[in-house]
């Protein structure tokens, strides 16, 4: 008996991916009974499931973020692990995204899956590396689906901030990245520079810095930038969410030096709307030579797209032989979308960070 | 190019000014020649050579790159250049990197029919960021905010000279500047450059204030009216016209009639103006003739310019600024009734016997649309900068306004966290037209508010947080950068002038508003109508 077509066992919901055969969803947008989540983004991972299936690293990543509505039952299991639920065979293997990232490999009848969530191909020494893995479909991720992205060495980005950082000994060196993933990489980077000065935090990533420490990835000293004298933070790094970059709260630092770690940066105006001088392209999700290298190996006939650029990841696809299609689901790609609406941004962090808020100076 | 490029990447993204003369003046100490000096060349806009068309690029990068990926790239970037630099494919080890120098040399020697090659050459070689620099370059679309004035404060901070003194020699510079830099760096002495056709730094005067009036021995100042236009320093002799602004930028190619008039062999100083049958037209004239690429018979005959003389630094050889500002003037009058040059007229010296007649003379300039006064000490010599005491300007009193903040944006730099750009509007009774359009809010009983100018000074760091507060308090809507306010909050606005403008929706074209007072007491409804503010244009 053939192997069943991957599109007849596999269906998009309102809820997202669903497996039919197993009862389950990937990554779901919505609460359901039984999610497996590849990794722990918000747009990947939301609250208020059933019975959740991810590493033991994302796991913790849910609760931190979720606290009691991280999901009722939490099932972790490792990359290279795998479970059968219903009647797909479900198995873990590594992204290269963030700490925890896997992709969810899912077999059904000879018939193989392969749903890679977010992934990047480049070394980061804050998680494992990716593995790609041989299937009938491929599920990828297209954020920087174009070919204007691509992310230069990521060390030769770090030079430069610390070059900045050397140019301008009086100024605050304000980078402003995502709290999950982006901060800890950085920081990461940084020290394999040989920087170990203590690097500064806004009180929202501290956090997951924190349990990034706890599950065994050495930051470095960290301190908290809030609290701190204004003249102590001249020429040091202090990392903070995006919106916080031109926003009151970096009115603390010393004629901070806005700068930006993301793949957006590539393109200037994207930079220039942030307000940022030092724009740093370093992103964790594969650039587009990532994108179509990691299609020839996988090698699967079909291959199924999702956030970002799709019909240009498609175009390219299609021209080189893949069966290949859009996969709208709703929601996915959210986390790192492209920041082109700041002021919506910058109210959701203001919310978000009720510590800081009692430091604003007043009036201000 | 990566140093190059890596230093305009930096500018772009810099709107400081101070941090601007850091990174230039980082790249002349540790850059060598030429390179730097064409990269000075470069940022000042004198270089020199055939520029490739932007369709040649479109060219070259089609042939390389699947069309519709490179539409959808190009739509999503927006810049041909920057789409080329990032979307090219790599060839790395292909050749070697040009340096600038190379680029501006090569370019200057290849036929026309090889650049396209050679360009696609460059290309391969270098990284995204260097082919970007390189494409802006070679297109002539460097925009990276840096004037000749601040090229030249960055030298001289980087080098500790005196502005004045690079100043002096820069016109008689050229590209790659190997003697200014070797002068710069103290290997040679100063650059020999021929002065006659070169700048010299300008004497400014500082403001009058209030305080210091009593003090002024006012029977050892002369007074002439502020005009409100340009100023300029001609500087001719040897067959060479230049025009010079205040900066020492030259401005010869925008006001040629100006130039073929200099028919002498003098350094003088004044004022740019537009005056049509003797009368000094309003600033906003003359604002139709600068940053003009190309001067229209049109302009010529609409806009005439005109310039009104203050000094003369130079007649031949003769270097006059050591003289007193009265042996100077003297000079200037002979010269003018001997050479009788088009276009050109010396500024009055105003009678003046005591405060009284300054007094009233200052009233006057109100009556008559004149900035104001200048005083300038008898015995003055001309010294170059802003030096202390020998020249004032007092101006006038501003006219003021109460206004209605309408929208406010982002700052720059420093400010980029406060909203400290302030549009402020009048009231006006609604027309018909306008009440149908449903978009406009700002409608209160027949009276609608039509935005009449622009502020971003004028209040204390301690008011700017506190109108940025108000403005985070009652935004209405968003555009990017810009907040819509509840119109509730008066300003009063003080301003110079204010002449008509057909570039204005309001019809209105304020001369440098600024804050005066933030009236938080005020109802909104109390603000001034477009037609108090009318009432105040000049004839
Ligand atoms: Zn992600
Ligand atoms: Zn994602």
């Amino acid at each position: 008996m053939p192997a069943p077509k991957p599109e007849s066992w596999i269906q998009i919901t309102d809820r997202g991916f669903h497996v039919a055969p197993g009862g389950f969803y990937v990554d779901p947008t919505r609460p359901v009974d039984y999610a497996v989540v590849t990794h722990g983004h918000a747009d990947h991972a939301r609250p208020d499931h059933g019975h959740v299936l991810a590493t033991p690293e994302t796991l913790a990543i849910m609760r931190h973020r979720y606290q009691d509505r991280a999901g009722r039952v939490h099932d972790p299991m490792r990359t290279g692990e795998s479970r059968t639920i219903g009647e797909v065979t479900v198995r873990f293997v590594p992204a290269g995204h963030v700490l925890g990232s896997a992709q969810a490999v899912l077999e059904y009848r000879g018939s193989r899956v392969v749903v890679s969530g977010d992934y990047k191909r480049r070394s980061d020494p804050t998680c494992q590396a990716f593995e790609p893995v041989a299937c009938d479909a491929f599920v990828t991720e297209a954020t920087f689906g174009l070919p204007v992205f691509r992310h230069p060495d990521a060390a030769g980005e770090i030079r430069r901030l610390l070059a900045a950082r050397e140019q301008f000994p009086e100024r605050a060196i304000l980078v402003g990245s995502y709290a999950l993933g982006k901060a800890q990489r950085l920081i990461s980077l940084i020290r394999a520079e040989g920087y170990d000065r203590p690097i500064y935090l806004h009180g929202a990533l501290m956090g997951l810095c924190e349990l990034y420490r706890e599950l065994g990835i050495d930051l470095g000293p960290l301190a908290r930038a809030t609290g701190q004298n204004k003249k102590t933070l001249a020429g040091e790094i202090v990392l903070a969410p995006p919106a916080a970059l031109n926003d009151r709260w970096a009115r603390r630092l010393p004629e901070p030096l806005p700068t930006m770690a993301s793949g957006w940066m590539r393109v200037r105006q994207r930079a220039r709307q942030r307000g940022v001088e030092l724009p740093l392209v370093i992103s964790d999700h594969a650039d587009w030579d990532e994108l179509t290298q990691t299609l020839h190996d996988v090698g699967a006939p079909q291959v199924w797209v999702t956030h970002g650029s799709e019909e240009a990841l498609c175009h390219w696809a299609t021209q080189q032989g893949f069966r290949a299609r859009a996969l709208a689901v709703v929601g996915w790609g959210e986390e790192d979308a492209d920041p082109e609406d700041s002021s919506a941004q910058e109210e959701t962090a203001q919310t978000g960070q009720p510590g800081d808020r009692a430091h604003r100076a007043p009036g201000g | 190019m990566e140093r190059f490029a890596e230093l305009l990447d930096r500018l772009v993204f810099t709107s400081s000014r101070n941090a601007k003369l850091r990174l230039m003046g980082a790249y002349f100490r540790t850059v060598g020649d030429p390179d730097r000096g064409h990269a000075l060349a470069a940022l000042t806009g004198v270089l020199e050579f055939k520029e490739a068309k932007p369709g040649q690029i479109r060219g070259l990068v089609q042939a390389r790159v699947d069309p519709v990926l490179f539409e959808w790239s190009y739509d999503y970037v927006g810049d041909l250049a920057e789409t080329t630099a990032l979307i090219w494919p790599a060839k790395p080890g292909a050749n070697r990197k040009p340096e600038i120098t190379q680029v501006v040399e090569t370019l200057a020697e290849t036929k026309r029919a090889h650049v396209p090659d050679l360009i696609a050459r460059w290309l391969d070689a270098l990284e995204p960021t260097e082919r970007w620099a390189l494409l802006k370059l070679i297109t002539g679309g460097l925009r990276v905010g840096v004037s000749e004035r601040l090229a030249k404060t960055a030298l001289s901070e980087a080098f500790a000279t005196d502005l004045a003194e690079i100043e002096e020699v820069w016109h008689g510079l050229s590209p790659p500047y190997r003697e200014l830099f070797a002068w710069l760096e103290g290997r040679q002495g100063r650059p020999e450059i021929d002065t006659r056709a070169a700048f010299r730094p300008l004497m400014l005067a500082n403001p009058l204030e209030d305080h210091e009036l009593d003090q002024l021995d006012v029977e050892n100042y002369r007074a002439e009216w502020k005009w409100d236009g340009i100023r300029v320093q001609l500087v001719a002799g040897g067959g060479v016209q230049r025009i010079f602004s205040r900066t020492g930028e030259e401005i010869t190619g925008t006001f040629p009639e100006i130039a073929d008039a200099m028919t002498f062999d003098a350094v003088l100083d004044g004022e740019l103006l537009v005056v049509r049958q003797g009368v000094v037209a309003s600033f906003n004239d003359l604002q139709q003739r600068l940053n003009r690429k190309t001067v229209t018979k049109e302009l010529l005959r609409d806009y005439p310019a005109h310039v009104r003389l203050y000094d003369i630094l130079f007649e031949s050889a003769e270097d006059l600024r050591g003289l007193t500002f009265d042996d100077r003037r003297a000079r200037l009058q002979a010269f003018l009734e001997r050479t009788r040059p088009a276009r050109m007229d010396a500024s009055q010296l105003l009678p003046a016997a005591g405060m009284d007649d300054l007094k009233q003379l200052r009233e006057e300039a109100r009556r008559r649309g004149i900035e104001g006064l200048m005083l300038k000490r008898k015995d003055s010599t001309y010294v170059a900068g802003r030096p202390k005491g020998p020249w004032f300007k007092w101006k006038r009193d501003p006219l003021t306004l109460d206004a209605v903040l309408m929208y406010a944006q982002r700052g720059h730099g420093k400010r980029s966290s406060y909203f400290s750009d302030y549009t402020f509007g009048t009231w006006r009774p609604v027309t018909e037209r306008a009440s149908e359009e449903a978009a406009n809010k700002s409608e209160v009983n027949g009276w609608e508010l039509v935005p009449v100018g622009k502020a971003y000074f004028g209040f204390t760091d301690q008011e700017l947080r506190q109108l940025d507060k108000w403005v985070r308090d009652h935004t209405v809507e968003r555009y990017g950068p810009v907040r819509a306010v509840d119109p509730q909050l008066v300003l009063e606005v003080a301003f110079d002038a204010v002449h008509p403008s057909n570039r204005h929706k309001s019809g209105v074209a304020m001369r440098f508003p600024r804050v005066s007072r933030i009236r938080w007491d005020k109802p909104a409804s109390e603000a001034d109508t477009l037609e108090n503010l009318e009432k105040l244009v000049e004839r």
